[in-house]
């Protein structure tokens, strides 16, 4: 195309500078500069305090589990979905994502439905008179809720490099006499990294930030630090603290963007 | 055996996914008005949906914004690939670099970047700020469906048009944009979807007394969700399944893919 088709990247850049890059810096000064407009690192110390570090280190924790049980789930089905053939790309990614369709907020409210005490989980299990479980409420109940909604965010890059992957290469493997183990761990896997980047990614920053799900499945006490930013926004009005927190978490999402961008450079792991 | 397995495998991690939509269907039909407890099998909830008024409000606001969103989304996210394709290789790898913030940034941190720039330069909130927010989120996914296909597309059909004497925007609506067209609607499609699901960017930067319906079910979650809101995201769901078992399997596609091949 010829060269002057470059304006036309104008309105998105303009975009892209006052809707993104404009609000990041805003976050900074706020997360930086107290209530006066003077220069302080309070907002972002204040990280340190009990409370929050307290939810910080569980919203560490219960994400990093909730992506570890993504990735064990995600792995083999990707690569059952990518071997099946099912002859469109798009049918599969579909079914991924018919889901999202029904709100958001009602699919995982659905899943206090299905774990109540007399829910419907645990009607099914005394039926069978098999033990009850109480996870409502609980942080394993956020944990099935962090899995449940962010699972198609993992298996989709899976699918997408597995599905793109050369046979070539994993029958010659074969032909050199590599047994089953062999090949997935010295050839597939190693072949599959840009798309587990990509899926932990995905996985682990709406995991780490969430408030959503805490508030729906955890009660209202287990307090994640996605919790305590929002409040500071709508009920405290503490913008400045609750700006300074963002940058600490912040300091987490930046340190993913980069392992990504190094370990997934043409983009191979996207999600489509 | 391994065969069974697997298809055991899937079919659990289906259910795992679905299970809560069933059971969000199943409500809807639900007699009695608390969740845990079933009273029967009703139509009511969704007789009374069509006269509940401040529902359908939430949806009109949600569908909206969802495709004014999607759409505007669509065409600057379009009309930026075009021009990224004739870049350095280094300015388009920035470009694609700030492209990607919004998709790995938190939503709970975009949300907040937001509201404060809204604030900060006096933005009136309202369906006005949603509508900039969701384009800003949706822009990245056009970006990302319509890439490859430019990536695809061959650059001496353009030129030849040119030569033969097409303007450069008739060959590029003539030539390119058929071309370009599949990434172009899925992009508007995924794009649509994402505003329709977003509850966390809209809920910092909706102004108070509008709602969509992901913000009207979160102040619903205390006092309990009305169960025509079960009904409506029903009806939304079945209808989408529907449209999406119609273009995927009408007739008229499946024959003229039998004669392609």
């Amino acid at each position: 195309m010829t060269s002057k088709n470059k304006w036309l990247s104008a309105p998105y850049l303009l975009w892209s500078v006052v809707f993104i890059i404009i609000p990041l810096c805003m976050i900074f000064y706020y997360g930086l500069t107290d209530k006066t407009g003077a220069f302080t690192l309070d907002n972002i110390t204040a990280i340190a305090t009990m409370e929050h570090a307290k939810a910080l280190r569980l919203s560490i924790l219960l994400s990093l589990v909730s992506t570890l049980i993504c990735f064990l789930l995600a792995y083999p089905l990707a690569m059952i979905l990518a071997n099946m053939k099912v002859g469109q790309h798009s049918f599969i990614i579909l079914i991924f994502i018919l889901p999202m369709w029904m709100n958001f907020l009602l699919r995982t409210l659905a899943w206090q439905t299905l774990l109540e005490k007399s829910g419907v989980i645990n009607s099914i299990l005394s039926f069978f008179h098999l033990p009850n479980m109480n996870i409502i409420n609980t942080p394993y109940a956020i944990v099935l809720g962090m899995v449940y909604n962010f699972l198609p965010f993992m298996v989709l890059p899976l699918y997408n490099v597995l599905s793109k992957m050369d046979e070539n290469v994993i029958n010659a493997a074969h032909d050199l006499g590599a047994n089953g183990i062999h090949t997935f761990f010295r050839i597939i896997l190693p072949l599959s990294v840009p798309g587990i980047i990509s899926g932990i990614t995905m996985v682990f920053v709406p995991a780490l930030t969430t408030f959503v799900i805490s508030t729906l499945l955890g009660g209202s006490k287990i307090l994640l630090i996605g919790n305590i930013i929002e409040q500071e926004f709508t009920q405290t009005s503490n913008w400045n603290l609750g700006s300074g927190l963002s940058v600490v978490l912040m300091i987490f999402i930046i340190l993913n963007m980069i392992i990504s961008a190094v370990f997934d450079k043409d983009g191979e792991g996207s999600m489509l | 055996m391994k065969n069974i397995a697997k298809k055991i495998y899937v079919a659990l991690i289906f259910v795992f996914l679905y299970a809560p939509i069933a059971t969000l269907m199943v409500l809807s039909f639900n007699a009695s008005k608390t969740r845990s407890k079933w009273g029967g099998f009703t139509f009511k909830w969704y007789a009374s949906l069509f006269r509940n008024e401040v529902i359908l409000k939430a949806l009109y606001n949600t569908l909206l914004i969802a495709f004014c969103s999607a759409l505007i989304a669509t065409v600057i996210g379009t009309i930026a690939c075009v021009a990224m394709s004739g870049m350095h290789r280094r300015t388009k790898a920035v470009i694609l670099g700030i492209t990607n913030i919004p998709m790995l940034n938190a939503e709970i941190v975009t949300g907040i970047s937001l509201m404060l720039l809204f604030i900060s330069f006096g933005f009136k909130f309202g369906l006005g700020t949603i509508l900039l927010a969701h384009i800003t989120f949706n822009i990245p996914y056009v970006i990302l469906s319509v890439m490859p296909r430019m990536k695809q597309l061959n650059p001496s059909t353009y030129e030849a048009a040119l030569d033969l004497g097409a303007s450069e925007l008739t060959a590029f609506f003539q030539v390119v944009f058929p071309d370009l067209l599949p990434g172009v609607l899925s992009g508007f499609l995924m794009a649509f979807t994402m505003s329709l699901d977003d509850f966390i960017i809209t809920h910092f930067t909706k102004g108070a007394g509008v709602d969509t319906l992901s913000t009207k079910i979160y102040t619903e979650v205390k006092k309990g969700i009305k169960p025509e809101m079960y009904a409506l995201s029903t009806i939304i769901f079945m209808t989408v399944l529907v449209l999406l078992f119609l273009v995927n399997f009408s007739p008229s596609k499946k024959s003229a893919k039998d004669k392609i091949e």
